[in-house]
């Protein structure tokens, strides 16, 4: 069977990784946040902001796993959907307000 | 302003932005992703840095915490929806062959990260005792 042509500039493998990175990153803010969520005692808008906190990391990795799953499908990948890198912003964004409601009360 | 309301439409219609110009090599929308992507892991560390100001700097009087972590964390929030907007930008541009835009907000943030970390430098100096 014929591979297909390897691109020499591994423009998938790179955006991969890029994927990848972002993911860390928002594992790192994720349990950052876990931490100031349950900082100073279990409550209930504690837990519930850690929940969401969780979820929306999740929510993520799911993007993250899905584009890297379409990059590596097909040798030319399809350019990254509009709705994708939103859904990808309003996690950061969602985050950001999950923090402002934990700094603030 | 009224520009970025229409590319907010923009954000969730695809289908609109493939009806325009021609598709572009592949390797530069990759080139674009991925500047998109470090954009956006910018504003996670701008948010992570917010969690991270309101965490480990306890001693510090309630209203220099919150206004540096309210600063952090807005920084990340627009930092993150500007990566969105100039993403799409981007791929527009690309798509109808003019050139990139060019833009303010690379300079703004850095002035931004600029004065917080001042402000935090001020902080940790002077005004450590709440």
């Amino acid at each position: 069977m014929a591979r297909p042509v390897r691109d020499p500039g591994l423009q998938p493998e790179r955006t991969r990784l890029a994927w990848r990175r972002t993911t860390l990153a928002s594992t790192v803010a994720a349990v950052l946040a876990v931490k100031a969520a349950l900082h100073g005692g279990v409550s209930v808008s504690g837990i519930v902001a850690c929940a969401l906190c969780c979820g929306l990391w999740l929510a993520f990795l799911l993007l993250a796993h899905r584009r890297i799953h379409a990059l590596s499908a097909t040798a030319v990948p399809a350019a990254l959907s509009p709705r994708h890198a939103t859904a990808a912003v309003l996690c950061a964004v969602a985050t950001a307000v999950c923090a402002v409601a934990l700094v603030v009360v | 302003m009224i520009e970025f309301v229409r590319n907010v439409r923009l954000w969730f219609a695809p289908e609109q932005v493939r009806e325009e110009g021609r598709t572009p090599d592949y390797r530069f929308s990759l080139a674009n992703e991925r500047t998109f992507l470090a954009w956006l892991r910018t504003a996670l560390a701008l948010i992570g840095g917010g969690f991270a100001v309101d965490q480990f700097l306890p001693d510090l009087r309630w209203g220099w915490r919150v206004g540096l972590a309210l600063a952090l964390l807005a920084a990340g929030v627009l930092c993150s929806l500007r990566a969105v907007n100039h993403w799409m930008r981007c791929e527009r541009a690309m798509r109808r062959g003019e050139d990139l835009p060019a833009s303010r907000f690379p300079a703004l943030l850095g002035v931004l990260v600029a004065v917080v970390a001042l402000a935090m430098a001020v902080v940790v100096l002077v005004g450590w005792e709440g």
